[in-house]
């Protein structure tokens, strides 16, 4: 079935498979955003441990999801992974260490003799949680105000900021996505806990940080999205040029009214799940919540990759701008994957049959406090 | 490109695949091995086994979490340190690392999650199948990144495209199946099943020489001590396969493990044995100060035949014609015509000359083979360092006997004598867990060190693959990764250590 597909259509196959993983991602950011509640949600040991626990069953999946994004990109695009991540070297070094410290500290924060102390290890996961997810917003905010970079004749690229990515943070632009997405986890993080955590006093805080962060979050956000429906965006035209169009990222989604309706869904499900939850007390609207981050960003990623975009635009030189066109794998290599990505929905399948399977029953106080626990 | 950047380069990539090796062969080996016991657990009902289980199970998890964090940057590494690298090669090196996070990552991070926390809120049977499932997905991982890893050290299935500067997959049958991918992931997989197993039987040791729960301690002995000596014979095996394949497709790495300067017929192998220091590829000084060596072995390690010739140093450097062996001259000459002939492609390309673009084509898929060769500064070059490469396989070929004997004589002794009484052979099990560690980092220098000076053989050498950054950059992540590595080791031993002084009873 995809050697019948021309290498056009792979390569859109795939920018939305990423698109997709993308999406994912950010909803597993749920995760990220819950470590940063950790204080201010408990009054106590036993309730950061409940919360603790509820997170350290599902970090895996955010943090595999991040590294199949990569591994994702490599194959499918491996001229964005040698140009981003070679050129960008201090903006992904800095995530992945924020990532490195997360891995060790739901098993060994309360395993005795641990070196560092209990505490480290929350600091670990605080850091994880709001530097780790700044970073990442602000290395996709690049995707819109682009990069300085220049790629030559063998497509090897040549980055041309000694800040080596970490000049993003000089365009307080990028600042916009970056506390957007920080926010945004830490709602998601919320309406985790609400669902996930049978305990009155924690949902019941977890409830109130909500309305903070949702007011925080929208502000961000419509910054965010007033910037880029505004803005110059990197088209490429019928010879493969690069050319700066006005509104560009306005006019993709008026001329993918699909990927429209996916953006507006997914913002109207997260601002749905917040108001049932505030308003009614409601306790499953990480389902809703978390389905309207998915299509939000998944249409936002297309947004940016379809339409004859270049998604990974290069201030220094327009003609190095990526496009999916010019950065994919061969056909055949796009055809491969395209065959291996059917797994997707098994592997999907199974995720969510484990997770039914284990959050059948809430995480209760007398679960965490038994004497056979395993507990992080 | 500078020499330090290469060099910091390198030196980040290797420091950040040795520590996560230290954690990667543990996991793949214990995970069955617990699996093994919860079976045993859920086919006798004996609550015994359940705690022996849930024992080995809170050491894996102590394991498996600092090998998640120090495997994260190997996904990435690739982009940020060997850019040129990830462009010229990834049509082909992506798909592996894409499609073990889609077929591998997530069953692991999946049911780790049941296999830990579901013991009362799923059912018996689906526990069992998460820890199956978790140990098949760590190795369905190492497959994957060892067909990578393969693929680099002998490039198969693929073509080079000029107009996209790259090497192109041509044939994922060719890349997956490889015979130098699969005896890779059957000797690298049997090591962390020795690995492992020396951990299940050194600490059971320690806890007899304790005193500390024998029953459970001796029964994960015989489980571990079974488990070891069959795979001990198993990596005897592959490692011989692994030989015979770098016979054929890295002569010159096999010449460097064995200090072979002077090629011959009829090789022997040196047992044990110490390089002159003074040997080098100019002078005709011997090339040990003694050794001790085993006729024939070589050869027939190395070709499946005891008269076959083996190339040294010297013949793969200079050229032997009686042998029909090209010198690396040559191979440096073809090289440069390819590189030469690319730019010219991209040239008449550039210029709309088909003529001269179909000229230029044909003289680059003639000397394509010998790309690598044309960045070459001079035939030395090809040769990596000897000494390191030597004793390290040396040492590693050593340790791997001693681990047979030793799970021999442990299987024996437990299940025909009183083991607490043979304090030699419980003391030696325990120093043993360290020697195992050390013989696996010693197979990857010989893979790794061996192969230099190419990223991938013979089409591009690490100079070239190396990313275009400041070599400063390079230098202070390479420190913060040593100590950040470093303290999360110290932490990881810390919390291990203590967890096995509790015990089997300690509640975990």
């Amino acid at each position: 079935m995809f050697e019948n597909l021309s290498l056009l259509q792979l390569q859109q196959y795939w920018w939305m498979i990423i698109s997709l993983l993308g999406g994912l991602f950010v909803f597993m950011l749920f995760v990220q955003g819950g470590q940063t509640l950790l204080n201010a949600l408990s009054a106590n040991e036993t309730e950061k441990t409940m919360m603790v626990n509820s997170l350290g069953r599902k970090w895996e999946l955010g943090f595999t999801t991040l590294v199949l994004f990569g591994g994702a990109l490599f194959a499918a695009f491996p001229l964005f992974y040698s140009t981003s991540f070679g050129g960008a070297y201090w903006v992904w070094m800095a995530i992945l260490f924020c990532f490195i410290i997360q891995a060790v500290s739901y098993e060994y924060r309360i395993k005795p003799n641990n070196f560092f102390g209990q505490k480290t290890y929350e600091i670990f996961l605080y850091i994880n949680g709001n530097i780790g997810v700044f970073l990442l917003g602000v290395a996709i905010s690049t995707f819109f105000s682009g990069s300085e970079f220049f790629i030559d004749e063998r497509n090897f690229s040549y980055w041309q900021n000694s800040l080596r990515g970490l000049e993003a943070l000089l365009n307080p632009l990028n600042y916009l996505l970056g506390f957007a997405l920080v926010f945004l986890s830490k709602i998601l993080g919320a309406l985790y806990f609400i669902n996930n955590i049978n305990y009155q006093d924690i949902q019941h805080r977890a409830i109130n940080s909500i309305k903070f962060n949702m007011i925080a979050f929208l502000i961000f956000f419509l910054g965010f999205l007033v910037w880029v429906l505004t803005k110059d965006g990197f088209a490429i035209n019928e010879t493969g040029s690069i050319y700066i169009q006005p509104f560009k990222y306005l006019f993709n989604f008026l001329t993918m009214p699909i990927v429209l309706a996916m953006f507006l869904a997914g913002v109207a499900m997260v601002i749905t799940a917040v108001f049932m939850t505030i308003r009614f007390n409601k306790s499953s609207c990480i389902k809703t919540g978390g389905m309207g981050a998915v299509l939000a960003v998944t249409a936002l990623l297309l947004n940016v990759g379809l339409n004859n975009t270049a998604y990974y635009p290069s201030t220094f030189d327009l003609q190095s701008s990526l496009t999916i066109m010019n950065s994919s794998g061969s056909h055949y290599t796009l055809k491969v994957m395209g065959y291996v990505s059917l797994m997707v929905p098994f592997v999907l399948g199974y995720i969510v049959y484990a997770w039914y399977q284990m959050d059948k029953t809430k995480i209760t106080k007398e679960e965490i406090e038994a004497p056979d626990a395993h507990n992080y | 490109m500078e020499e330090t950047l290469v060099d910091w380069s390198r030196a980040q990539f290797a420091l950040t695949s040795i520590y996560h090796f230290l954690f990667v062969p543990l996991t793949l080996g214990l995970g069955f091995i617990v699996a093994f016991m919860e079976t045993i657990y859920v086919k006798t009902g004996d609550e015994r086994w359940k705690q022996i289980t849930k024992f080995w199970m809170t050491l894996f998890a102590i394991n498996f979490a600092i090998g998640v964090a120090t495997g994260i940057i190997m996904e990435f590494e690739f982009g940020t340190n060997w850019a040129n690298y990830s462009w010229f090669v990834g049509d082909i090196f992506g798909a592996p690392l894409a499609i073990e996070g889609i077929l591998a990552f997530f069953m692991e991070s999946t049911f780790f999650a049941v296999m830990f926390f579901g013991w009362n809120k799923v059912s018996k049977g689906f526990h069992l199948l998460s820890t199956w499932l978790v140990a098949i997905g760590s190795n369905l991982s190492a497959l994957w990144i060892l067909v990578a890893n393969g693929w680099m050290q002998h490039p198969v299935g693929m073509v080079f495209n000029p107009d996209t500067a790259r090497n192109e997959m041509s044939n994922f049958w060719d890349v997956i199946l490889s015979p130098v991918a699969v005896s890779k992931f059957l000797h690298t997989i049997g090591s962390g099943y020795v690995i492992a197993s020396l951990f299940v039987v050194g600490i059971s040791s320690w806890l007899i020489l304790k005193n500390k729960d024998i029953w459970m301690a001796k029964k994960s002995m015989i489980i571990g001590a079974t488990f070891g000596f069959i795979t001990s014979l198993f990596i005897i095996f592959s490692g011989d396969e692994s030989a015979h394949q770098v016979a054929l497709t890295q002569p010159v790495k096999l010449a460097a493990m064995e200090g072979l300067y002077e090629g011959k017929k009829e090789a022997g192998i040196v047992a044990i044995g110490m390089l002159n220091p003074n040997k080098t590829l100019q002078n005709n000084e011997n090339a040990y100060l003694f050794e001790l060596e085993i006729p024939y072995i070589l050869s027939f390690l190395g070709y499946h035949d005891i008269n076959a010739y083996v190339p040294g140093l010297k013949d793969l450097v200079w050229g032997n014609s009686k042998q029909n062996i090209m010198s690396t001259e040559e191979k440096i000459q073809k090289g440069k015509l390819a590189v030469k002939a690319f730019k010219e492609y991209k040239n008449a390309k550039h210029a709309d000359n088909h003529e001269k673009a179909n000229e230029a084509k044909m003289v680059l898929d003639e000397n394509m083979a010998y790309f690598g060769y044309g960045y070459l500064k001079k035939p030395e070059d090809v040769v990596p360092p000897v000494a390191l490469t030597f004793y390290s396989f040396h040492l590693m070929v050593i340790l791997g006997i001693w681990f047979m004997i030793l799970f021999a004589l442990v299987l024996f002794i437990v299940k025909k004598r009183e083991i607490s009484d043979y304090k030699l052979i419980l003391r030696s099990a325990l120093w043993s867990i360290p020697l195992g560690y050390i013989a696996a980092e010693a197979g990857w220098i010989v893979a790794e060190v061996g192969r230099q000076p190419w990223a991938v053989q013979d089409l591009m050498p690490v100079g070239v693959a190396v990313t275009n950054i400041s070599s400063t950059n390079v230098m202070i992540t390479f420190w913060l990764f040593a100590v950040l590595f470093t303290a999360l080791l110290i932490a990881e031993i810390k919390i291990m250590a203590k967890q096995i002084k509790l015990g089997f009873e300690g509640g975990h």
